[in-house]
């Protein structure tokens, strides 16, 4: 099957890479030293810069992080939905379901999309075509993937809707996007995603549009989709809360790295990263009330002028000389699984480590442990 | 049923003057009152462009604020929280209800009085990149309203004067005083904010409504500017409407807040008191709603079904009877569709728009969340 | 430490020194100089090289135009005579060749662009002034001076160009440029008016404008200091692209001979005068003049996308 113009972005591979290995039989998703830069005017912006995690088969995993740090960057890289230029994977591997899907060619990747990997984005309304019924839209995505007729193509979509709860399904799937609330829209893009069965399913930032009631509707469900069916969840937010409640892993990215990751338990109740521990003390709660918040100084490092050694030095309440000078590696953390982008891991870190450990108690629910 | 008057003080003098709120007991002296304020805007349609319709963004809301006060407004899309804060200054033209700014009638105020009113009240804007002018510097976002303001009695005629004061904002906000001859692009989401804040505090205003300072920002910044925020209020004296949808902020920053839905106020009390026994129904679904960042809170959560009614077209009654979860739990009582509730007073500064606000409990509440089924059935939306 | 006292009290307020921190950072990140919007905007024009390339075509043709006559080797006037039946082909003497009375084409291409240029250039700035202004009036002020204006606006539309053309001939006499300029730019600004319009429409509700109502600043303030600069960039764009379409426009009507008088010398007449002598072959008459038209107006239209880049505020540097 030849196009003989592809309009859609073509994400090569990069160059000059050797690959591994594949990942175990039970991991779904593997991501390798993945480097996505980005060449503009002024010269190169290293979106993501070096991101490695796993995502096995039926778990989830929460990708968070402020804005500018790489995170939807690296969602898009997986899809291979960069635009090419300006942008380049750089360097790294991605597999998928034992393939390493950056050096299939894009006709290959347009089978995977929508049907063994999908993705629900930030905005239902710019992410659904105005002109089409949503029902309409269900159907395409089936048709593409699913050798069926337009019929049985319908009698899907009309499925996928009452599955995400949206009442009068028929009726509804004749409605166009803009007939609906914010909420519904997205239910509707959630029904997309899940139509044909994914094993792997992409959430950008799914809530953040939406109220919060209407937050909560949509968490419910797509916490409840993804244990009926079983599918492995990608959360992309920048809202800790709803990593906490939503998944069971979770990342922190911060200048396009991975700085800590673990179990949601760990990471939030006993981080190990002096950013996680300054996002977490920032987040405005009752607790806190009638005391000032505990800011994170500064901000994010300008992309150009990138600070030698560890991105979030300048930032850093326990830096010493070694972090200016030395970019920390992702270590394990003793005694749990879970990693950290930070030299307090290391023995030798002494009265600094002794300081933060104290700093990093009761952090998110202010009862003292 | 009659409406009961949300302010602390207790007489209910037509028309009060200054001396009477000097008259009134410091501890809670109203700097803001606001009676019966509506604000509805006409819908157009049809060949001939007639008036075919209202939003009513704001429907009938009375409330006070105290001077020194962190009144937070919270609510969700729709709730006429924004439209309420800009007709309270002003920018918004109000259909019908009144607001005194210290005892001063704003709604009456003219050209020259309302400009000088314009001194005493303030507004910070929610986005940073759409709110400071891009072909201005820094030094005429925050001086021109010194100079639209100037008379022989301020000096602000005089550019060095003028000046000096930019510099002193800019300072009090946190930036540097050399910074008023860039220009907005040159400065990240946080630093905008501060100079809109610096803008909106350089005429020294009493009173000066937020909105939604903050939800623009990132995290981390967030907090940069809430505890700038607060040090403010204790540097200038100020009084702060606090509008926000994120109910944590909310909670975090203000004294006493005040719920709305669909342009009415269905709750007032003080921040302490909303959280340890809402009266509302709808309070409570916005609580459970909050996700809070502990994985080890396993919340019954009480979802509301379906979405918020359109503000051209609220329900008869009250407003959230269609997706209220008391009103199922009671076997779906007529009062609800029919009879609008008033605000009442439950003692204790708190205030309620429900009929039924004495059964508003937390085992109610979770009796209600557990009864729920996983996947909610939506209703339809018209 | 600085101190100021209390607009209300007159009370003495020190401001505190407050914990820079973030300054340092965020002193790395702004730039050396301090540039407004128009030198940002000259800067990313600059970057863009096709524009670049336009604007330095265009300026050789300007050149030409304004220097070409003085310079140029033949009298336009001048018949020296064709040696051919046709006209010459290009040679050495004649390095565009000869129209078939002898004309020396490179003479004749110099002075049209006069014209051309000139009609292009004028009519664009009438349009351009008229249209402001009353889109702006339109905009600022809505309700029945907004509708009454965009009413005219659509008769404006309505009027057939070339029927104005022959109406304005009866009055300025046939072939007048003066003419020609005020029909187009006169049939023309209801397309600037429109586009002045709707930016003012979505200006005045931007947070910006409504700031400088809650500190008080004066309505005419706002219009002509917020709304007015923060409107003219796309303006800007859509009048360089209107006078690359009013050269061609020019070009159409003289080619039929609407405009500008056969004797005078403009491309489209050149074009005109041409066309007989295709068929015999002779290229050359009608080959020049069309690729000046033609390289003018890909010049424009170069610099045309150079400042609808440059001018997006929200492309950033």
């Amino acid at each position: 099957m030849n196009t003989l113009v592809d309009l859609e972005p073509v994400t090569p591979a990069p160059k000059d890479r050797v690959v591994g290995p594949p990942p175990e039989p039970d991991v779904l998703l593997e991501v390798r030293g993945l480097k996505t830069h980005f060449h503009v005017m002024d010269g190169t912006v290293p979106a993501v810069d070096g991101v490695d995690f796993q995502l096995k088969r039926g778990e989830t995993l929460g990708l968070v992080g402020e804005s500018g740090c790489g995170k939807s960057v690296t969602s898009l890289s997986i899809m291979r939905l960069i635009d090419i230029p300006p942008g380049e994977i750089v360097a790294g591997e991605i597999w998928f379901d034992g393939r390493e899907i950056l050096s299939m060619p894009m006709s290959e990747m347009r089978r995977i999309r929508g049907a063994d990997m999908s993705m629900i984005f930030q905005e239902p309304m710019t992410s659904l075509n105005p002109v089409f019924p949503v029902g309409n839209q269900i159907a395409e995505a089936v048709k593409a993937h699913r050798n069926v007729s337009s019929k049985a193509a319908t009698a899907r979509a009309v499925e996928m809707l009452a599955a995400v709860g949206i009442a009068s399904p028929t009726k509804m799937a004749k409605r166009y996007p803009h007939e609906l609330s914010g909420g519904m829209r997205q239910r509707v893009m959630i029904a997309m995603a899940l139509s044909c069965d994914p094993m792997l399913v992409i959430a950008d930032e799914p809530t953040t549009a939406l109220d919060v009631t209407i937050q909560a509707q949509i968490l419910e469900l797509i916490k409840s989709m993804q244990e009926r069916t079983g599918a492995a969840l990608l959360l992309i937010t920048h809202d800790l809360a709803v990593v906490a409640e939503t998944v069971q892993h979770m990342a922190v990215m911060y200048a396009g790295r991975i700085v800590e990751s673990g179990t949601v338990d760990d990471v939030l109740l006993r981080p190990q990263h002096p950013y996680t521990l300054g996002l977490l003390n920032s987040i405005p709660a009752l607790h806190k009330r009638g005391r000032q918040l505990d800011v994170i100084k500064g901000v994010v490092p300008n992309p150009f002028h990138m600070p030698p050694g560890c991105k979030f030095q300048p930032r850093c309440p326990y830096a010493w000389d070694r972090c200016k000078n030395e970019e920390p590696q992702l270590v394990a953390i003793a005694g749990r699984e879970g990693l950290s982008r930070c030299f307090l891991q290391d023995p030798g870190a002494g009265a600094r480590r002794v300081e933060f450990d104290r700093a990093a108690v009761g952090t998110v629910s202010g009862e003292a442990v | 049923m009659e409406q009961v008057d949300t302010t602390m003080a207790t007489s209910s003098v037509a028309a009060p003057t200054s001396e009477a709120a000097q008259a009134a007991p410091l501890a809670a002296q109203p700097l803001l009152e606001v009676r019966n304020l509506k604000t509805h805007f006409p819908i157009f349609g049809g060949i001939l462009r007639r008036r075919i319709g209202s939003v009513y963004a704001v429907d009938d809301v009375s409330m006070t604020v105290n001077r020194g006060e962190k009144f937070g407004l919270v609510g969700e899309s729709g709730c006429g929280k924004t439209t309420f804060g800009r007709t309270v200054l002003r920018l918004e033209r109000a259909t019908a209800g009144s607001v005194y700014m210290d005892g001063q009638d704003v709604m009456a105020l003219k050209d020259d009085a309302l400009k000088h009113m314009r001194r005493r009240m303030q507004l910070i804007f929610q986005d940073p990149y759409g709110s400071l002018n891009p072909r201005m510097p820094v030094s005429d976002i925050i001086g021109e309203g010194l100079l639209a303001q100037a008379d022989y009695e301020n000096g602000w005629f005089g550019r060095a004067n003028r000046d000096k004061t930019v510099g002193d904002y800019l300072e009090a906000v946190g930036l540097r005083r050399d910074y008023s001859r860039r220009y907005a692009h040159e400065f990240s989401g946080g630093q905008r904010q501060r100079i809109g804040i610096a803008r909106a505090l350089a005429l020294g205003p009493e009173f000066v409504v937020c909105d939604e300072p903050v939800s623009a920002l990132d995290v981390s910044i967030q907090s940069q500017i809430l505890n700038l925020l607060s040090d403010l209020r204790a540097e200038f004296n100020l009084t702060y409407l606090f509008i926000a949808h994120n109910l944590s902020v909310v909670q975090y920053f203000c004294e006493r807040i005040g719920v709305m839905y669909l342009g009415k106020l269905v709750e007032v009390a003080g921040t302490d008191a909303l959280y340890d026994h809402p009266r509302h129904p709808y309070t409570v679904a916005l609580l459970s709603a909050i996700p809070v960042p502990d994985p080890r809170v396993r919340k019954k959560r009480l979802v509301l079904k379906g979405d918020v009614p359109s503000p051209a077209n609220p329900p008869s009654g009250c407003r959230f009877h269609t997706r209220c979860w008391l009103r199922e739990r009671l076997g779906n009582p007529e009062q609800c569709a029919t009879v609008d509730p008033p605000l009442m007073d439950l003692g204790g500064g708190q205030f309620s728009a429900c009929h039924f606000a004495d059964k508003v409990s937390a085992e109610a509440a979770d009796e209600a969340a557990a009864r729920q089924s996983r996947v909610d059935t939506a209703a339809v939306v018209p | 430490m600085t101190s100021r006292t209390d607009g209300i009290t007159g009370a003495a307020v020190v401001s505190p020194a407050m914990e820079n921190e973030d300054l340092e950072e965020a002193d790395v990140e702004v730039a050396l100089e301090s540039l407004n919007q128009w030198q940002l905007a000259t800067r990313r024009f600059l970057r863009h090289r096709m524009a670049l390339v336009g604007l330095t075509l265009l300026a050789i043709i300007v050149l030409i135009a304004i220097i070409g006559p003085i310079v140029a080797p033949y009298n336009p006037i001048d018949i020296p005579g064709a040696k051919e039946q046709g006209g010459d082909p290009p040679s050495l003497a004649h390095i565009m060749g000869t129209d078939d009375a002898g004309r020396d084409v490179y003479t004749n291409i110099v002075n049209g662009a006069h014209i051309s240029l000139a009609v292009g250039f004028f009519s664009t700035v009438i349009a351009g002034i008229i249209g402001v202004i009353v889109g702006a009036i339109a905009g600022a002020a809505g309700g029945l001076v907004d509708n009454l204006l965009m009413r005219v606006v659509d008769v404006t539309f309505a009027v057939p160009l070339l029927f104005l053309i022959l109406v304005a001939a009866v009055f300025f006499g046939q072939g007048s440029v003066l003419a020609l300029i005020l029909v187009f730019g006169l049939l023309q600004w209801g397309l600037i008016a429109r586009l002045v319009r709707a930016q003012f429409l979505s200006l005045r509700e931007s947070d910006f404008v409504e700031a400088a109502r809650a500190v008080g600043v004066s309505e005419s303030r706002i219009t002509f200091r917020h709304i007015l600069p923060n409107a003219l960039g796309p303006v800007i764009v859509v009048l360089t692209l209107l006078m690359a379409s009013n050269i061609v426009l020019e070009a159409f009507v003289s080619f039929l001979n609407f405009g500008v008088s056969a004797t005078d010398a403009t491309w489209g007449n050149a074009l005109s005068n041409a066309q007989p002598a295709m068929g015999n072959g002779n290229w050359w008459w009608a080959f020049f003049p069309g690729m000046c038209i033609a390289m003018t107006v890909i010049s424009i239209n170069f610099i045309g996308d150079g400042l609808r880049d440059a001018l997006d505020p929200r492309s950033r540097l």
